[in-house]
């Protein structure tokens, strides 16, 4: 009954600020669609030098939407150097050379997967020779937006909520409504648990909006389940709602919970998987709950798996929402000791 | 005022407390923060039914003292009753209706909203809590605010709207911290007048006031200075044991008693 309560007061507050629902909502959308446009083309337009390949290469390569010009090996290298061609091939006794610029991850991938289908329409290619793909620039695995935006999903809602109700319930404090609300018969567990539903009902929205831009609108890699999605992008609004509301009782003011977004968040972007991490660094990584949305969100979408393979970072998820509200209960003894 | 006092013999009757004729007894109530003794070894007892008004300049621990009454502070030492019952208890916090000292309101929300949260925190029915709003905003003169978010109240309305939340649920005991700040002379009449229609009823309400003409309204006045509470009595007591003209010059004697002794 108090819980609702307070479950119902949080959304009624939600609903009348629009600025903040404009920022849990449209903020979002927008930042996403910018990394899209920074990381990913969606139709790239790809050149590729040909050094060396049976006559009718170009128009195989041209069915697959790639431009090519023929050119000796050192202006193949000059164009690669100046941007102008993505890769270039050379085939010799059936075994394909390829010198790819993996700067651009998006387009080097377009020319890659294009090379290979145009080499294997031709008889004498030799299935069995693998190609051999050398990188001028950038390296294989560079992200793309496919590999970053698993992890962006959850990385914007951790942020997003972590501001939001960690200032709601800073301002709860500094305005004095906290004391008011301890002055009635409401249990501290039930303020926290009211914090956590009247939030939780809202991210629930927020995943699914921001969930289904990533998608369905910007197409990123998805062969999971999209529930799976939903689950997930839950459990870590969940951990950074109790998290900011923790955080929030050692605030004295809204400008102090801004201070803590390079303490408590930044680090954990660092390694939540965007980034590779030295094997012995990543021991902090795994006591960061960012760590393991990104595992878990990068397995659904990325690798397809189930509810089993990630069922381990669900769990310390969970653990870590639980973790939060029992200290909430404990310090908010700061303020009424029952 | 028959219903209360059956209302009183019952609370009596689940008692642990010596003294049955108050409903707000304070004993030996020392109060610290770190270093800083903010109550010293405080004595009160309110009977049931009176206006009972804490007078003080501000920094001389009233807050303090009605947040360990109402049961969101707790007392180094010593121990505050209501109802007979030693606070905090949280089955008693129904019981009493705090006003803090700044609003503590919800900003974004109406003044309806505000009330719905706390009414039904206190446990108030659907139609019960639809048609007490009504009433309390109607007895605070805000009727016609209901549905305007707080950020456009004026600060005396949302002092009102802070009275009207402390008297929402009916409560015995009201504990008004500095209740009518910044209200108009015309409209802290007005609910001066509604105070003594609720202690008529049975309802204990205990003031905290820096004005004077305020502290000569209430039944029985406490002085605090420094910490400590320096006199006790009714208004008219206060002023005929030292010969005072008014209240004021009672209170600037009484403290420069205690910074003699």
């Amino acid at each position: 009954m108090r819980v609702k309560a307070l479950t119902i007061r949080i959304l009624n507050q939600l609903r009348h600020d629009q600025r903040t629902l404009a920022l849990m909502l449209l903020a979002p959308i927008i930042l996403l669609t910018f990394v899209y446009f920074i990381l990913g083309d969606a139709v790239p337009k790809v050149n590729v030098a040909i050094v060396n390949a049976p006559a009718g290469f170009e128009d195989k390569l041209e069915e697959q939407n790639i431009r090519s010009m023929r050119c000796g090996e050192n202006e193949a290298r000059h164009a690669l150097a100046k941007g102008e061609a993505i890769a270039s091939i050379s085939i010799e006794g059936g075994k394909s050379f390829i010198e790819v610029d993996g700067s651009n991850p998006t387009k080097a991938k377009v020319a890659l997967a294009g090379l290979e289908q145009a080499k294997a329409s031709f008889m004498l290619s030799r299935p069995d020779l693998k190609s051999e793909i050398n990188y001028v620039y950038g390296q294989e695995d560079l992200p793309t937006f496919d590999n970053f935006g698993a992890t962006l999903i959850g990385f914007i809602i951790f942020f997003f909520v972590f501001l939001v109700s960690g200032i709601s319930f800073l301002q709860e404090r500094t305005t004095g409504t906290l004391e008011k609300m301890l002055s009635t018969p409401i249990r501290r567990w039930e303020i926290v648990v009211g914090y956590v539903l009247g939030f939780g009902v809202f991210t629930v929205l927020q995943s699914i909006l921001v969930s289904w831009y990533c998608v369905y609108v910007l197409k990123v890699m998805m062969i999971g389940s999209f529930a799976l999605i939903l689950l997930i992008t839950l459990l870590s609004a969940m951990i950074s709602l109790t998290l900011g509301i923790l955080m929030s009782t050692l605030a004295n003011n809204e400008f102090q919970m801004i201070q803590f977004i390079p303490i408590i968040i930044v680090p954990q972007v660092f390694f939540s998987g965007l980034f590779d991490i030295p094997y012995g660094a990543m021991i902090i990584g795994y006591t960061m709950p960012l760590y393991y949305i990104g595992d878990a969100l990068t397995k659904v979408m990325i690798k397809g798996s189930g509810f089993g393979d990630i069922a381990w970072d669900l769990i310390i998820m969970l653990a870590y929402s639980i973790l939060f509200i029992i200290l909430n209960t404990r310090l908010l003894k700061k303020y009424r000791r029952i | 005022m028959l219903k209360t006092l059956i209302k009183q013999k019952s609370f009596e009757k689940k008692s642990t407390l010596l003294d049955h004729s108050h409903c707000i007894v304070v004993r030996n109530v020392n109060k610290s923060f770190g270093q800083k003794h903010v109550l010293k070894d405080i004595q009160l007892e309110i009977p049931y039914g009176h206006i009972y008004g804490l007078l003080g300049p501000s920094g001389c621990g009233k807050t303090t003292l009605v947040k360990i009454i109402a049961g969101i502070s707790e007392a180094t030492s010593g121990k505050a009753y209501v109802l007979g019952q030693a606070m905090p208890q949280l089955s008693l916090m129904n019981k009493i209706g705090y006003m803090a000292q700044s609003d503590a309101l919800y900003d974004s929300l109406t003044g309806g909203e505000n009330l719905e949260f706390f009414g039904s925190i206190y446990g108030m029915r659907n139609a019960q809590r639809k048609e007490r709003i009504e009433e309390v905003m109607g007895l605070v003169n805000l009727s016609e605010d209901i549905h305007k978010p707080v950020h456009a109240y004026s600060g005396g309305m949302k002092r009102r709207l802070s009275l009207a939340m402390a008297i929402m649920h009916h409560p015995p005991v009201l504990v008004l911290d500095e209740p009518t700040v910044g209200i108009d002379p015309l409209l802290r009449k007005s609910i001066w007048g509604e105070f003594r229609k609720l202690s008529a009823q049975g309802i204990t309400i205990l003031v905290t006031t820096h004005v004077m003409d305020e502290a000569d309204k209430c039944d029985n006045l406490a002085m605090m200075r420094d910490g400590r509470l320096i006199a006790k009595g009714t208004s008219r007591e206060l002023q005929e044991r030292i010969g005072a003209q008014n209240l004021e010059e009672a209170f600037i004697y009484y403290g420069g008693q205690q910074n003699e002794s």
